[in-house]
């Protein structure tokens, strides 16, 4: 008798449940606060997509963690759990997070790992990443055109990192192509503004001619170009950044600054299409129609980078983002 | 008279207590309902033993009157050296986890040892203060890990260290939830009452807060302080080893640039709010538990109350300060 009033209390409950109201979707987001321009532009793409989610969806409900560190961000993801989240969306310090990851989806939640990754494969729903190769292949061609493939080009780089070495050893590739093309030094500026004018204030003492200076971040572009201004030197042609913060496209747009007249895409959108993806793949829902997708979502995506010009530059002017 | 005296010496005793017991239930509305489940609880508990195990020793530390600003770096190094010998021994013993993790774990302890005994003899015998002591081998460790890897990762080749990372123990069941006590949590309370045993019971203890309160009185007392002084160090030391061994295990790989980063301000500050001095001399292990518990029960109960973390940092920051008001009020 009992186990049959317990049966009926169950089916009641859940079927009431079902009636009473729609499922709820709840996506946890875990990422790293702002300590830099393109993070602070991430953190602002992310409380973005939380806010059309929501405002479009009442079915969605989206948390956004963001940590200091990899230890809070784990205990932010354990949080997360807790409250028993339908999705997850996991933009690591590093891959220490991998285990609490693991645990994750292996408790059913629907993950969505992006860019610097875990280190364990079939852990994820989704991985995302930008493509740092394509980031710097794009960026150096453009730059070794328009050096008329030769002069003396400098390079800073970023945070000594997996990131940061397939980033670097994609532009001495391309160099390589071009004989005449002399990469005078390599000296990391920690993707730091203040770090790379003191490198390049050294760059400077040390170089008589330089025509060219790839740092491959607005930050560090604009750090290194300060460091040129206060000089009074007039060798240098070209400064090629990338990651587009607002002041530089702006600038491209108006070609107001002879220095710079480009950027590459390394889109801090990622983290917008990344909750984006998992709403869409926890609700089960298809993309789109045309794509013949059978059921799942792709489960490796890594979006474009691009060369942005004075053409093109008016699409990725964000004047509401904070960088 | 004498009863009063014992009342205020009983609130004294028990007002951090009372104040955790407070806050827990605070953190409790704040947070409903996801604070109060079991799963909730034993995460705070995991997540307060890390830096937890370090603020025991970093106790010991400040009743001596010092500071040891070098945790975090020591941890995410001796952890590097830790794993690598641990793949080594892997390598040589032809896979035997077991081997491998206690030698692993007995190189970060002893590791741990050797940087806690540099920070000393640096202290006691270069007699430099301490402050700038830890401040120059917090940047020696870090950038020696950093060194060492490239600024990279060092993983583990061994599951079974990963798994010992996330193991449990004494379970038992609520309801039909499974409760259990983390690893860290165990080590974090076993250690405590070994250390709180050795300050409270022991002559060592003694000497501590007696050369904390008044270094020169107690070398005229014929306390050896440099030899009193040196082993508070060496002690933390071993602590930031255990801590590196279990946090490595925890994430089974090192990273590190981020392996303890900010440890020390966190057990600081752990320190501070269970009642030690910072100005040394006196200071409980229990009150640090308490301190240590405190500061993550109200991260915890932030987070899920869904306050931005940046208010959260103020928060902290806050509390830290206010709760050494209240007790320079009641002094």
């Amino acid at each position: 008798m009992k186990k049959v009033l317990l049966a009926l209390l169950i089916v009641t409950m859940v079927v009431g449940g079902a009636i009473g109201q729609a499922k709820v979707y709840k996506v946890g987001v875990s990422m790293p606060s702002a300590t830099h321009g393109w993070m602070g532009n991430a953190n602002w793409w992310a409380q973005r997509a939380e806010k059309d989610w929501e405002a479009r969806d009442k079915a969605v409900q989206i948390e956004l963690k963001f940590s200091g560190n990899v230890n809070q961000q784990v205990a932010d993801i354990e949080d997360l759990l807790v409250k028993k989240v339908d999705a997850l969306v996991v933009f690591p310090h590093d891959t220490s997070v991998t285990s609490i990851v693991e645990k994750a989806f292996n408790a059913g939640v629907y993950v969505v790992v992006l860019d610097r990754g875990v280190s364990k494969e079939g852990i994820y729903d989704i991985y995302i990443t930008n493509d740092d190769e394509a980031y710097t292949r794009k960026g150096m061609e453009w730059l070794a055109k328009q050096m008329g493939f030769k002069g003396n080009l400098l390079l800073i780089t970023g945070i000594p990192s997996p990131i940061d070495t397939i980033r670097t050893d994609t532009i001495k590739e391309v160099v390589k192509k071009y004989p005449n093309i002399k990469l005078l030094d390599v000296q990391p500026g920690d993707w730091n503004r203040q770090k790379s004018l003191t490198v390049m204030e050294n760059y400077l003492q040390k170089y008589k001619q330089i025509d060219a200076v790839y740092t491959a971040d607005d930050d560090m572009m604009l750090g290194a170009m300060q460091a040129y201004k206060e000089s009074g030197r007039k060798d240098i042609k070209l400064f090629l950044g990338g990651g587009c913060l607002k002041s530089v496209i702006k600038e491209i747009m108006d070609d107001s600054n002879p220095l710079v007249k480009a950027d590459v895409t390394y889109s801090p959108s990622v983290i917008a299409t990344s909750i984006s993806y998992a709403v869409i793949g926890v609700k089960g829902e298809k993309l789109n129609p045309n794509v013949y997708q059978v059921r799942a979502l792709p489960r490796r995506i890594i979006l474009p980078s691009e060369l942005v010009t004075r053409e093109n530059a008016k699409d990725f002017y964000v004047p509401e983002a904070p960088f | 008279m004498s009863a009063t005296t014992a009342k205020k010496i009983d609130l004294e005793k028990h007002g951090a207590l009372i104040a955790l017991g407070a806050l827990f239930v605070l953190a409790s509305v704040i947070g409903w309902p996801y604070f109060i489940r079991p799963e909730n609880l034993v995460n705070v508990m995991r997540q307060s033993s890390y830096t937890g195990i370090i603020a025991l020793g970093m106790t010991f530390v400040i009743i001596s009157g010092g500071i040891d600003l070098s945790v975090g770096a020591v941890a995410a190094f001796v952890a590097s050296c830790g794993v690598l010998f641990m793949n080594w021994v892997l390598q040589a013993a032809g896979g035997n986890e077991v081997l491998a993790i206690l030698g692993g774990v007995s190189v970060m302890i002893a590791l741990g040892f050797a940087a806690g005994a540099l920070n000393g003899l640096l202290i006691t015998k270069g007699k430099i203060v301490p402050f700038i002591v830890t401040l120059g081998t917090m940047s020696i460790f870090r950038y020696l890990s950093l060194q060492m890897a490239n600024a990279g990762e060092f993983a583990s080749q061994s599951q079974l260290y990963g798994t010992f990372g996330m193991s449990k123990i004494f379970e038992f069941k609520v309801g039909d939830q499974a409760i259990s006590l983390p690893i860290p949590v165990f080590t974090l309370l076993v250690l405590a009452a070994v250390l709180a045993f050795l300050l409270d019971n022991t002559r060592y203890g003694r000497y501590l807060c007696a050369v904390g309160s008044n270094a020169r009185v107690a070398q005229y007392s014929a306390v050896r302080i440099d030899r009193v002084r040196f082993w508070a160090y060496a002690i933390n030391g071993m602590c930031v080893g255990t801590t590196a061994a279990l946090l490595a295990a925890r994430f089974n790989t090192v990273s590190t640039p981020n392996f303890g980063l900010g440890f020390e301000m966190d057990a600081i500050a752990a320190t501070i709010i269970g009642g030690t001095a910072m100005a040394g001399g006196r200071g409980s292990i229990w009150g640090t538990i308490i301190g240590v518990f405190m500061l993550q029960i109200i991260q915890n109960m932030l987070n899920m109350a869904g306050l931005s973390p940046y208010l959260q940092g103020v928060v902290k920051g806050i509390v830290i300060i206010g709760s050494v008001y209240i007790q320079k009020q009641r002094q």
